[in-house]
């Protein structure tokens, strides 16, 4: 199962769109979270909102998360090791009132686990690097090592 | 003093600032370690049972944040950490408020999600942490606020 979700603040049908159109092709359910957004999925399971418990059984549950780049779902997806896409919202497209989901997937790419669609175009190819992702949840990116690191040493009064 | 000596409280408002104390628990459960949240039930799904209480706040609620204040400085008492540090919000930044009144060494380490700037409770802990590290480069100075890394 693939899971889609675009938040509770606003919506994104850009990404609700393009999912909508994939969805017959993937070969396994998709529901999608859709927040504000006024497109009415027709090839997927849509909600508006999924309260947080229920959400979090439905990360365990699927494949990969695909997602609008919001920090917060990029942190569940890491806990409960699942992959995650991001496509970040655009400003010039009134998604978001500036463009910092795109410099925060600029940031995140590359990281274990997670993989970024600029746009909808890139989508499909994207979904497929994602579910064919394998045993990369062993693998502590660079950056967190640095903290952990980091967060000892300050514990145990050592130098930074 | 070994590791599982050193007594540590790590506080978190519920949410995203929890989730990034979640992702650094495998460091933290190295000492002896204690954590505060505003959703203790999110703590208890996470196995995390012995959890402090704190209400939540923010700048807005002038009531609730005095009441979180002294429910910080209660923990603090308490349990008399040596390090108090948190991932955010305010709840926990009252922690680390406390932390200085007993000597402790206390920790701010921004949320990821402040990729533009540093949080409100981040900027008044370049002040009153004794370290205070943001986990996006571009925002560290080198001295306040530092940059050591991201949990993702």
């Amino acid at each position: 199962m693939i899971i889609v979700t675009v938040g509770m603040q606003l919506g994104f049908d850009r990404l609700i769109e393009a999912m909508d159109a994939l969805a017959p092709q993937l070969g396994m359910p998709v529901i999608a979270q859709t927040g504000k957004g006024s497109y009415q999925p027709r090839n997927m399971e849509a909600r508006t909102k999924i309260a947080p418990a229920e959400f979090e059984a439905l990360v365990e549950q699927s494949r990969l998360i695909v997602s609008h780049a919001g920090i917060g779902t990029v942190l569940t997806a890491a806990r409960c090791a699942k992959p995650i896409l991001l496509m970040p919202r655009r400003a010039d497209l009134g998604e978001h009132r500036n463009d910092h989901q795109l410099a925060s997937v600029r940031k995140l790419d590359g990281r274990p686990g997670i993989l970024v669609a600029l746009d909808e175009t890139e989508l499909a190819a994207r979904i497929a690097e994602g579910l064919a992702l394998k045993d990369w949840t062993a693998v502590q990116s660079q950056t967190a090592r640095q903290l952990h690191t980091a967060l000892a040493a300050f514990i145990e009064a050592r130098p930074l | 003093m070994g590791n599982d000596r050193i007594r540590v409280l790590a506080a978190a408002s519920g949410g995203g600032h929890w989730e990034q104390l979640m992702l650094l628990r495998p460091t933290l459960v190295q000492y002896d370690i204690r954590f505060a949240t505003t959703e203790p039930a999110v703590a208890a799904q996470h196995g995390i049972t012995a959890v402090e209480s704190l209400p939540d706040c923010n700048q807005n609620k002038p009531v609730e944040s005095a009441l979180c204040a002294i429910k910080a400085l209660w923990i603090v008492l308490k349990h008399r950490p040596h390090v108090i540090l948190s991932t955010g919000a305010a709840p926990g930044f009252f922690c680390i408020l406390a932390g200085r009144l007993t000597g402790a060494r206390t920790l701010w380490i921004d949320s990821v999600a402040n990729g533009e700037e540093l949080s409100m409770c981040g900027k008044l802990s370049k002040r009153f942490a004794h370290e205070c590290w943001t986990q996006w480069e571009h925002l560290a100075d080198g001295q306040r606020p530092r940059y050591f890394g991201a949990v993702l």
